[in-house]
C-alpha cells in the first residue's frame, strides 16, 4: 500500500477527529440545534441528553461519577479553573493580602498550569516549582519534601507532554488526601491513552482535552470531587450558573457530544491501541539509537507514554532535521521552532544540555499510525541525520575526539 | 513557517560544504583562514575555511554548519559568494545582501549576521597568520 505523505506524527500536538466522533456531532449542528438549558421544549431536552450522554461517556472513562464533570473550551481553561479556582477558595488570607497559602507545581509542567502559577505568585500565593530528576519524573518524596503547613494546593500533571514521562501521580494523590491538600493533575496526554481511576489514585481535580483524544478542539473537561472531600471552585466565568456555576455560558453542545463519543470510543480501545503503539514507539527507539552513533532517549526509560518519544540526535540542530524529515510532521524541542528562542524548557528543566535539547525531536504516534509509516520515519530520519552530520562542525570535532563542552565558543 | 525556495535548494544541495582539513591541520597552513561562530548551545554554529592564492583571492571555500535550515543556506551562499573575491572584496560582504537574496524573515536574520561573521572572522585569522594586521571585529572561537 502506498504511502501517504506527509506522515503525521505529532499525535501529542493534536490528533485528527476520528470519523465516528464527526459522526456523533453533525446532528447537533443542524437538526438537534436546541440549547440545552432550554427545559421546556423538545430541542433544549435533545441537547441536555447529548450532553448528559457525554458527561456519563467522559465520567466513565476517568472513573467518576457524571456529576463531578464540568465541560470548559480545553485543558488551558480546566486547568485554570482548577488552579485560580481552588486557590482562591483555600486561601488562607484575603485578596490584597501576602501570605495566602503555598502551591507545589513543577519546571516542566505546561504553561498553561505556569502561568496561572505565576499569576497566583503575584497575587499573594507563594509557589515552589519542584525540578524533576533526570529521568524526568516527579516523585511523591520530592512532593512530601516540599509540602508546608500552609500548602493548599498541588498541581503536577499525568504525563508531561514533550517527553511523555510519566510523573508518581497515584502516590502523590495518596500523599495529598493523607495531609488534605487539594491536589490538581493536568492529565491532557494521559486520559484516553492509560486507564484511569480517580477514586483510586485519589485525585480530586483532573483536566483534559477533547483534541488530543481523537475528538473536537475547543473543548475540554474539569473532574471535581464532590466526596471525601467535596472541592470547592471559584469560578472565572461568571454569568448563567451553567455546569454548577463552576463555569457559566451556554455550552458547547455539539462539541461536547463529540468529547463524549472520543472518550467513549478511547474506553474501548485504549488497551489494544497501547499495545500497538508501545510496539511502534520502541522500534523507533531501538532502530534510531542502534543506526545513529550518539543519540539519546529523553525522559525515563519505562515511566512512559506509549506513544510519544523525544530524541536528541548528537551534533545536528533540531529545526534543520525537521526541514530534512519533510515527509515526517513532528516537533522540535529546538530553539529556532519557538518564538522565544530558547530551546526547550522541558529538556533543561531535566538537564539535558542546551546543545542536546537543541538536537531533539519529538515523535508522537497514534491511532492510524501504521507500521510502515514507523518504518519509513525511520529510514528519512537515519538520511536526514547523516546528510545533517556531513554538514556538522560539531559531528567533525567528536570524529577528532575533541569534547564540544570543553571548547570556549563565542556565543552571541 | 515556509522556506524560501532558495534557502530549500542550499539545504537540499548545500554548495561547497567541507574544510581543508582538521582543525589542527588547518591551524598550521598559512594560506588557510578559518573562521568558528556561534556555540552549540545557542543552536548555531558556523565554521569558514578560506582558501586564499599569493595575489590575495580567495581561491576556494569551504563551510560547515550546525543550526537551522536558514543557517545552512547563509553560510552555503557566503561560500558561493567568496570565491573568486579578493579578501578586501570579501569584507564588503553584508548580512543584508544574505537576507535578501534568500528572502530570510526577521526572525532569521541572525543566521545572515553569523555568515558575516564567519568571513570576517576567516578573513582575521588568515591575516593573522600572514603577519598582516588583523580586523578589529573578529568572533573567532578559540580552543
Ligand atoms: C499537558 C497539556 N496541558 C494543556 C494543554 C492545553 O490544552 P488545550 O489545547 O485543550 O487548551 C496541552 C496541549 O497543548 C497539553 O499537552
Amino acid at each position: 500500500m502506498a504511502l501517504k505523505l506527509p506522515i503525521y506524527f505529532d499525535h501529542a500536538a493534536t490528533t485528527r477527529c476520528d470519523p465516528r466522533v464527526v459522526e456523533a456531532m453533525l446532528p447537533y449542528f443542524s437538526d438537534k440545534f436546541g440549547n440545552s438549558s432550554s427545559r421546556n421544549h423538545k430541542f433544549g431536552w435533545e441537547s441536555e441528553d447529548g450532553v448528559e450522554l457525554a458527561r456519563e461517556q467522559s465520567a466513565a472513562l476517568i472513573g467518576a461519577n457524571p456529576k463531578e464533570i464540568i465541560f470548559t473550551s480545553g485543558a488551558t481553561e480546566s486547568n485554570n479553573l482548577a488552579i485560580k479556582g481552588a486557590a482562591e477558595i483555600y486561601a488562607k488570607a484575603p485578596a490584597g493580602q501576602t501570605g495566602r497559602g503555598h502551591i507545589i507545581s513543577a519546571i516542566h509542567e505546561h504553561k498553561a498550569v505556569l502561568d496561572p502559577c505565576k499569576r497566583l505568585q503575584r497575587e499573594g500565593f507563594e509557589v515552589t516549582f519542584l525540578a524533576p530528576g533526570t529521568d524526568g519524573v516527579i516523585t511523591a518524596d520530592m512532593v512530601a519534601a516540599a509540602i508546608r503547613p500552609d500548602t493548599i494546593l498541588v498541581s503536577i500533571m499525568w504525563a508531561n507532554n514533550e517527553i511523555g514521562v510519566i510523573n508518581e501521580i497515584p502516590q502523590i494523590g495518596k500523599l495529598c488526601h493523607d495531609k488534605e491538600i487539594v491536589f490538581h493533575t493536568d492529565a491532557t496526554q494521559w486520559v484516553g491513552k492509560m486507564p484511569t481511576d480517580v477514586e483510586r489514585d485519589h485525585i480530586d481535580l483532573l483536566s483534559w482535552s477533547g483534541h488530543k483524544i481523537y475528538g473536537p478542539k475547543g473543548v475540554g473537561a474539569l473532574f471535581v470531587r464532590r466526596r471525601k472531600p467535596r472541592i470547592r471552585l471559584e469560578a472565572i466565568i461568571d454569568g448563567g450558573g451553567h455546569e454548577r456555576g463552576m463555569r457559566s455560558g451556554t455550552l458547547n453542545v455539539t462539541g461536547i457530544v463529540g468529547f463524549g463519543k472520543a472518550c467513549e470510543l478511547c474506553q474501548h480501545e485504549m488497551e489494544h491501541e497501547r499495545e500497538r503503539l508501545v510496539k511502534f514507539r520502541r522500534k523507533l527507539e531501538t532502530e534510531l539509537s542502534r543506526r545513529i552513533e550518539v543519540t539519546q532517549v529523553n525522559g525515563h526509560a519505562e515511566k512512559r507514554l506509549p506513544h510519544v518519544t523525544n530524541i536528541s540526535f548528537g551534533f545536528v540542530e533540531g529545526e534543520s532535521l525537521m526541514m530534512g524529515v519533510k515527509d515526517i510532521a513532528c516537533s522540535s524541542g529546538s530553539a529556532c521552532t519557538s518564538a522565544s528562542l530558547e530551546p526547550s524548557y522541558v529538556l533543561k528543566g531535566l538537564g539535558v544540555g542546551d546543545e542536546l535539547a537543541h538536537s531533539s525531536l519529538r515523535l508522537s504516534l497514534g491511532r492510524w499510525t501504521t507500521e510502515e509509516e514507523v518504518d519509513f520515519a525511520i529510514e528519512q530520519i537515519v538520511a536526514a541525520v547523516e546528510h545533517l552530520r556531513l554538514m556538522s562542525p560539531l559531528f567533525d570535532l567528536h570524529k577528532e575526539g575533541i569534547d564540544i563542552s570543553k571548547i570556549q565558543w563565542q556565543a552571541h | 513557517m515556509a522556506y524560501s525556495d532558495k534557502v530549500v535548494d542550499h539545504f537540499q544541495h548545500p554548495r561547497n560544504v567541507g574544510s581543508f582539513g582538521t582543525s589542527t591541520d588547518v591551524a598550521k597552513r598559512n594560506d588557510v583562514g578559518v573562521g568558528i561562530v556561534g556555540a552549540p548551545e545557542c543552536g548555531d554554529v558556523m565554521q569558514l575555511h578560506i582558501k586564499v592564492n599569493e595575489q590575495g583571492v580567495i581561491e576556494d571555500a569551504k563551510f560547515k554548519c550546525f543550526g537551522c535550515g536558514s543557517a545552512i543556506a547563509s553560510s552555503s551562499l557566503a561560500t558561493e559568494w567568496l570565491k573568486g573575491k579578493s579578501v578586501d572584496e570579501a569584507l564588503t560582504i553584508k548580512n543584508t545582501q544574505i537576507v535578501e537574496e534568500l528572502s530570510l524573515p526577521p526572525v532569521k536574520i541572525h543566521c545572515s549576521v553569523l555568515a558575516e561573521d564567519s568571513i570576517r572572522a576567516a578573513i582575521a585569522d588568515y591575516r593573522k597568520k600572514n603577519g598582516m594586521v588583523a580586523d578589529s571585529a573578529t568572533h573567532a572561537a578559540t580552543h
